[in-house]
């Protein structure tokens, strides 16, 4: 990157199972009024506040055609530019940053949100699914996600002891973690003894139903200087699909990860993301993702994962910590997810990560992920500037 | 004319039920057309074949992701194949065209490069294994979808 994007502030509401009193507006206004009150920015254009919003949600969770009307009077959206991604908050950042590249715009804001309470997420999953071949099956991204875990389990031998190391971990992290909705002190035992969903899936290895949003604030190098302290910088980013039919995918081999990680890397002048990046802030919407992410990224060999956390490199003190956070399994919203990661990897790198804090955090990377199984991968790799 | 299906259901909070009706009539196109008929009509599974990439695709589609060649090379494929992976499926969910516990697995037909999406019938679920033999089993009325395969059972 010639010129750099960086991170003015962030803002996330407290995650919870569900906020029944609020709106899809009320609930994006708490992090846009807040993130403008820590930034003191506002909703002007004329250089001096903020140019743009790009909004994150999906119209089948909202029950709304062209959701992003729902906030738009929250977002800046009246008489305003104002765009949506449809889907994960992490591709947003993406956005905001290429539209701040390109000079058209200076200053962003992107909004992630979900009220996952107000619907059957399990249907809304299945519309995901193409109608041809596979839709009258009734999958979604659970049984989907379970196919995964168990190819994931016959090629590689992981066990489900593994994968629950990566729930107590996540869960107990999360404890540190003030917006965290589902903190606990777990044990092994207690994952393999929550009930089977789809096996190899237990309750307890996947992500629980989620509500709250997030707020980022992007702008450029010259302005970031100006209006923070703390700067983060958007170092490097890259994304990849893989196929729509699940049939054709290699599901225990991420390859769209590794390739949307193998852009960001070189666009970061990253060679050994072990050693380079300090903290990895990961979509997983079950344990087993986690290990098979970690993979994909080349923290480990294929089939390693679960040597990984049981080595113990993935906790908030290893050589490769992820999810310190809590992660997903903790609770964060389908869409907000991504958005939520890039924000936990900000508080990492300006050292305000409270008990969860990775010390001397430099470097971090930030996923989400959209589709079944990981289908589409983006990555962000951001570096501390001060 | 459709009554807009809007309700309240709770006073505190206040919470309006509501509904998304969207009849679709979604064309299946020329290729799924003629998978489906041949499934339908003679109980038979055919695939397409990518000559570029030598990728013969189950089920089959009009381009080559790959190489973004245009499929038209029909290929008969058996109705036997092996499971890549599987899963017992016990929640509850109103997509789902049967009752729990249910088997959904990937299956790779003899002859194809990669796998079908399908349930697992005919078997103890906590019998079904990776690398398990099947074959398709298909419904006795058939009416052009893929649930004219009822499911795939063990090959004895």
């Amino acid at each position: 990157m010639g010129k750099r994007v960086g991170i003015v502030a962030v803002y996330q509401t407290k995650y919870e199972e569900s906020k029944p009193y609020l709106h899809i507006h009320d609930l994006a206004y708490e992090p846009i009024k807040e993130i403008l009150k820590i930034s003191g920015l506002k909703f002007v254009g004329d250089g001096t506040g903020i140019d743009a919003a790009i909004g994150a949600s999906q119209d089948h969770w909202d029950g709304y055609a062209i959701s992003s009307k729902l906030y738009q009077d929250q977002i800046g959206g009246h008489l305003r530019p104002e765009s949506r991604v449809r889907g994960d908050g992490a591709v947003a950042v993406f956005y905001a940053a290429m539209s701040i590249l390109s000079g058209h715009y200076d200053t962003i804001i992107v909004l992630a949100l979900a009220k996952e309470s107000q619907v059957d997420g399990r249907l809304v999953e299945s519309f995901g699914f193409e109608p041809n071949y596979t839709r009258m099956l009734g999958l979604d991204f659970l049984s989907a996600a379970a196919l995964q875990a168990q190819n994931y389990i016959d090629k590689y031998g992981i066990s489900p002891e593994q994968a629950a190391l990566v729930v107590v971990k996540n869960r107990r992290n999360a404890r540190f973690n003030p917006v965290a909705q589902a903190p606990a002190d777990i044990e092994v035992q207690d994952v393999l003894n929550s009930p089977m969903l789809s096996s190899p899936l237990r309750e307890l290895d996947t992500k629980p139903t989620s509500e709250g949003a997030c707020t980022l604030i992007l702008s450029t190098e010259e302005k970031v200087k100006k209006w923070t302290s703390k700067p983060v910088w958007i170092e490097g980013v890259g994304s990849c699909y893989d196929s729509s039919f699940l049939g054709d995918r290699e599901l225990a081999e991420p390859r769209s990860l590794t390739s949307a990680a193998l852009q960001a890397y070189r666009m970061a002048g990253i060679s050994d993301p072990k050693k380079e990046i300090d903290v990895f802030e990961l979509s997983e919407y079950t344990s087993y993702q986690e290990l098979l992410w970690a993979e994909g990224l080349g923290l480990c060999e294929k089939g390693d994962g679960g040597k990984l956390v049981q080595s113990g490199a993935t906790e908030i003190g290893g050589e490769v910590p992820i999810n310190p956070s809590g992660g997903l399994l903790s609770g964060v919203p389908v869409n907000v997810a991504g958005a939520d990661r890039v924000i936990e990897a900000v508080l990492q790198l300006r050292g305000e990560a409270q008990g969860c804090q990775v010390e001397g955090a430099k470097v971090a990377l930030a996923h989400g992920t959209m589709g079944p199984c990981g289908q589409f991968h983006q990555i962000i790799v951001l570096r501390r500037g001060y | 004319m459709l009554k807009l299906p809007l309700k309240i259901v709770n006073e505190d909070p206040l919470v309006l039920q509501g509904k998304i009706y969207l009849d679709y009539a979604y064309y299946v196109g020329p290729i799924a057309t003629r998978f489906f008929t041949d499934l339908r009509d003679r109980g038979k599974f055919f695939g397409i074949r990518c000559g570029e990439c030598g990728i013969t695709y189950m089920p089959p589609r009009g381009t080559c992701g790959r190489c973004f060649g245009k499929l038209e090379e029909w290929v008969e494929v058996a109705p036997q194949g092996t499971v890549i992976s599987h899963t017992i499926t016990y929640y509850p969910s109103v997509c789902h065209p049967v009752k729990e516990p249910i088997v959904y697995a990937i299956v790779k037909l003899d002859g194809a490069d990669t796998g079908l999406i399908h349930m697992l019938g005919d078997v103890e679920p906590s019998e079904a294994y990776s690398g398990m033999r099947v074959e398709a089993v298909f419904k006795e009325k058939r009416e052009g979808n893929i649930l004219d395969i009822k499911y795939f059972k063990p090959l004895r």
